[in-house]
């Protein structure tokens, strides 16, 4: 099932062209990796799916964006970011304590029932893998936390609002192997019951947690295939180099 | 390199001495008044009404009318000036109008006090028929110290990561429930400082209330906001320039009280947003 479907997309901010006529699609219940240089638009890709983009005043697109074959900006933005959420490159924990850190959400959404939140605090806790560490300090602030408990704070708080996809915007960059391991782990699990889009800067991360790998360079989308088949025979010569490190 | 210490000891010097430039006339004023005024300060001072064409008894209804036209003139421009400010911040467009309506309310705040008295004059007192009351008095200071509380609490909302704001609309939350549950509270420190300047303002400013409230000699409480009221700047003006043979610790002692006023309702601010800022996690 394709979940979102981009064709002939284009975007600007003021002057700059930061995507150029991208047609791709992402399938449902997969991790599609995107990896491309800095300033390739890969982060503008992903912020195209969740209409994040729409917060700079010299945003400008053209083209056609799908999620679930409607138009994405027909769909009541609020309800968008609710289906579509987001994990930051740095670990952005809200001045909140834990626990209000991922109630924040499901507040926002109407939710009073304080049992019921408490409910879903702790499954999201535990779909993280955070529960464990947090579970005697939920009142504790969040900023008291390692970066890579913020992290998997920050993906607890983005499942609690129950999602369907879920965008990753380079979330390790920040992070030591161990707590990019408990990441991964997470995201991999994650697969069964949600759509994966991962931006990200490591290359072997793609590699190791991909279902299909796009690389972009200069705003255009270079290639899209099988993660095994972008990084064993990749059909572009750009996408080689890139992957072999020559460049970026 | 004998050379380079020595510069940067003039540096130091210098730097230091500007420093001590400031801190010596504002602790004189305090040391300057407390010596003379303190000799005056007893119950009956605060807590009588002037008596003997104001040379004698106390100056309890200019405190009192001083409280309440800083209270009114903050009840009118908090609210308006932290919508304004909310408005300003979160919601114009950057455009060549906002940029104007910004840059004129920044220097509203530099307009001569006197200017204000004389429109409040104008539309409250004449024109809208409140008489010189504390009501006119009260919107007339507000009016002043809007472009203050304005300026100041567009700072400290536009000091709140826009990260944090990302993250809560990236959640699904609305533009108004980010401002309110995220933006907002984080701002409040800053907030409550431009509060503070405007309190301090409004009640040290003569100007504004001498032809809105004031009155010259009224030794009774005001009744309603329509009733005119003392004030501690204007009386201190009155029994320093127009009541002959006023004993200068009384006025003195009325300084001291005026200054004592503002210290502190500043504190108590300053005490507020101490606390907030303690809470405050990033």
């Amino acid at each position: 099932m394709v979940k979102f479907n981009a064709k002939n997309l284009n975007i600007w901010f003021g002057q700059v062209h930061a995507l150029k006529g991208v047609n791709m699609e992402v399938q449902a219940n997969e991790i599609l990796s995107i990896i491309g240089p800095s300033n390739s638009g890969k982060t503008s890709f992903l912020r195209m799916l969740n209409r994040l983009n729409d917060l700079n005043p010299s945003f400008k697109m053209s083209g056609w964006l799908e999620f679930d074959q409607e138009n994405i900006r027909k769909i009541d933005i609020e309800v968008l970011r609710k289906r579509v959420g987001m994990v930051f490159a740095l670990p952005l924990p809200l001045p909140l304590s834990i626990f209000e850190n991922i109630a924040y959400g499901v507040k926002m959404h109407g939710e009073k029932n304080l049992q019921k939140i408490s409910v879903i605090v702790e499954r999201s806790l535990k779909q993280a893998y955070l529960w464990d560490e947090v579970k005697d300090r939920l009142k504790s602030s969040a900023f008291k936390l390692s970066g890579g408990q913020q992290q998997r704070l920050c993906i607890a708080r983005t499942l609690a609002v129950e999602p369907e996809v879920i965008l990753f915007d380079e979330p390790c960059s920040g992070l030591d192997p161990i707590s990019t391991a408990k990441v991964e782990e997470a995201m991999l699990k994650l697969k069964k019951d949600y759509t994966i889009v991962l931006v990200t800067n490591n290359v072997k991360q793609a590699a190791r947690v991909g279902d299909r790998t796009a690389f972009f360079l200069s705003g255009e989308l270079v290639e899209l295939d099988k993660t095994e088949k972008i990084f064993t025979a990749p059909g572009d010569k750009r996408t080689d180099g890139y992957i072999r490190g020559k460049f970026g | 390199m004998r050379n380079t210490q020595r510069t940067q000891k003039i540096a130091f010097f210098l730097l230091f001495l500007a420093t001590l430039l400031i801190v010596v006339p504002v602790g004189l004023i305090v040391v300057i008044i407390i010596q003379k005024g303190l000799p005056a300060i007893n119950w009956q001072f605060l807590s009588d009404i002037p008596r003997q064409g104001m040379r004698s008894g106390g100056i309890f209804p200019a405190i009192v009318g001083t409280f309440y036209l800083v209270f009114g003139a903050i009840l009118f421009a908090l609210p308006i000036g932290l919508l304004a400010a909310v408005y300003l911040s979160e919601y114009a467009k950057d455009n060549l109008l906002n940029r104007i309506i910004k840059l004129a309310i920044v220097n509203l705040a530099g307009v001569p006090s006197v200017v204000y008295g004389l429109f409040g004059l104008a539309l409250f007192v004449v024109f809208l028929k409140f008489g010189a009351s504390i009501l006119s008095g009260s919107l007339t200071l507000g009016i002043m110290i809007l472009p203050i509380i304005i300026t100041t609490s567009r700072e400290a909302l536009e000091s709140v990561p826009g990260s944090f704001r990302e993250v809560s609309l990236s959640l699904g939350a609305s533009k108004w429930q980010t401002i309110r549950h995220i933006v907002l509270p984080n701002a409040i420190p800053g907030i409550l400082t431009g509060t503070i300047l405007g309190l301090g303002r409004a009640a040290g400013e003569t100007a504004p209330i001498l032809f809105t409230v004031a009155a010259f000699y009224l030794p009774r409480l005001p009744k309603s906001i329509f009733d005119q009221a003392m004030a501690l700047p204007y009386h201190l003006y009155v029994i320093s320039t127009q009541v002959p043979n006023v004993d200068e610790k009384v006025r003195y002692g009325t300084a001291l009280v005026l200054l004592f006023l503002v210290l502190f309702m500043n504190l108590v601010a300053i005490i507020i947003r101490y606390n907030f800022r303690k809470k405050k996690k990033w």
